[in-house]
């Protein structure tokens, strides 16, 4: 699984940044799953204008906002299935 | 308003996982009954909070002259009844407007709002964008992929400035503090003024045909289109919630500030105190608040002591809105973010119009003498 944080350095990313990793911690998986990217292009290639965003497996879950751990936990368990 | 999030986090999980088609391309999710449920408890929510309203006033007094006991002729009698009343008015007034304009913001996404504005001729985008920018999300730290998204989307360069103008400086905080702190009327020429500027500045700076001082590599950037699900019901109203929580939480020193500045003025301080150098007599006094204002940065909140002081002590309501809008529309640190892909050129005429635009607003009101009319 390929989770992905996309910020360009606010607070807010760094808080969606933690956050996630908690909640992959919490689903049992190892919170180095999840990967920071601040490259301009690769957040504008996945059509992101508001960051933060999260990514799972290429599909974009959230964008302009840092969802709770409750969420971004579910959307952890959907895409492992 | 607790009991509007009285789902367990079993079932929410349950629905989610339920809903992962997102195939309902931008349709409102959520049943008949969900919605009578939210509309229901929203209207209970709104019947307690325009009861509590109306109550301050007499609370304040209550609290001031009779539990306190102090003289309502005395300058400490009526600050600090002035205090008691505003303080919680305003916070009330906030967290309405903000729950409001949050749930409305879920409808309006970056993207949806490209789609809108993209191939859009000027004039009317323009127009589309300034009103666009007010209620479509935004934060100044998403800027550069905002620009990038909506000009290589086909959103003509002009257009996008007059949203990339709106977005900060028409923002719900900064009416809400000037309608609870001044009158609606004040918040209202605020709103249309900053509209007017970012349309305006919008639009000159289209017809200036300045595409060729964007960094070029702004339009090789490959953008990827994002296949989001439309919000629930539940989600709409959380997104509120938090933004209650967030903007109040961030707010509150800046709000309680200003009404005790607000609450000494009204008690103490004698009027006409800055009249003479800031009123409306003195024709120097708005370009110095606009150059003033751009190396400052700050929000609409911190900003409100500040116009509050400056207002009470006599300054001309042109000059103190200029010093509003041009530290908030015009900052330094928005300049270094958008210097990424706008050419140093394009930057300052982006800054001069728009710093124009303020200076014209701050003259039209001091010659018009507007703040005699709409400051009570």
């Amino acid at each position: 699984m390929e989770i992905k944080v996309l910020g360009t350095g606010c607070a807010k990313c760094e808080q969606l940044y933690e956050t996630t990793r908690a909640a992959v911690e919490q689903s049992g998986l190892d919170p180095g799953l999840v990967v920071k990217v601040a490259d301009i292009d690769e957040i504008l290639a996945h059509g992101v204008m508001m960051t933060p965003a999260l990514v799972i497996d290429g599909e974009v879950k959230s964008t302009g906002k840092v969802p709770d751990a409750a969420q971004i936990a579910a959307w952890v368990g959907e895409a492992a299935g | 308003m607790s009991d509007l999030a009285a789902a367990t986090p079993r079932e929410e999980i349950l629905r989610l996982a339920g809903a992962s088609g997102g195939d309902d391309g931008g349709r409102i999710r959520g049943s008949g009954a969900t919605i009578a449920r939210y509309g229901g408890g929203l209207l209970v929510g709104l019947a307690l909070w325009a009861l509590l309203y109306r109550l301050l006033d007499p609370a304040s007094r209550w609290l001031s002259f009779t539990a306190l006991s102090l003289d309502p002729g005395s300058a400490l009698g009526s600050a600090v009844q002035f205090f008691l009343y505003d303080a919680p008015k305003v916070f009330m007034l906030l967290v309405l407007v903000v729950f409001a304009v949050s749930i409305v913001r879920t409808f309006f996404t970056p993207e949806r709002t490209r789609a809108m504005l993209a191939g859009r001729r000027e004039a009317v985008g323009n127009v589309l964008a300034g009103g666009l920018g007010i209620v479509t999300p935004f934060c100044s730290c998403s800027a550069v992929p905002l620009f990038i998204g909506f000009v290589t989307a086909g959103v003509p360069l002009g257009v996008t400035f007059s949203f990339l103008i709106s977005a900060p400086l028409v923002n719900e905080v900064a009416v809400v503090l000037l309608w609870g702190l001044f009158g609606w009327r004040v918040a209202l020429l605020y709103l249309a003024t900053g509209l007017a500027i970012a349309i305006g500045a919008g639009w000159v700076l289209g017809r200036l045909g300045l595409e060729r001082h964007v960094e070029p590599w702004v339009y090789a950037v490959t953008v990827g289109d994002a296949q989001l699900q439309a919000p629930s019901w539940r989600e709409r109203v959380g997104a509120g919630r938090t933004a209650v929580r967030e903007v109040v939480g961030k707010v509150w020193p800046y709000l309680l500030g200003g009404i005790a500045v607000g609450a000494l003025i009204h008690g103490y301080v004698p009027e006409g105190f800055l009249a003479s150098f800031m009123g409306r007599g003195a024709w120097w006094s708005v370009p110095l608040a606009v150059l003033l204002g751009v190396p400052m940065y700050a929000n609409a909140a911190g900003m409100i002591p500040v116009v509050e002081a400056l207002l009470g002590k006599g300054a001309a309501l042109g000059t103190a809105l200029a010093f509003m809008m041009a530290v908030i529309a015009l900052s330094l640190p928005e300049f270094v973010i958008l210097r990424k892909v706008l050419r140093p050129r394009l930057l300052a005429v982006f800054a001069g119009v728009v710093a124009s635009g303020i200076l014209i607003v701050g003259y039209l009101f001091n010659v018009l003498d507007i703040g005699r009319l709409v400051v009570s």
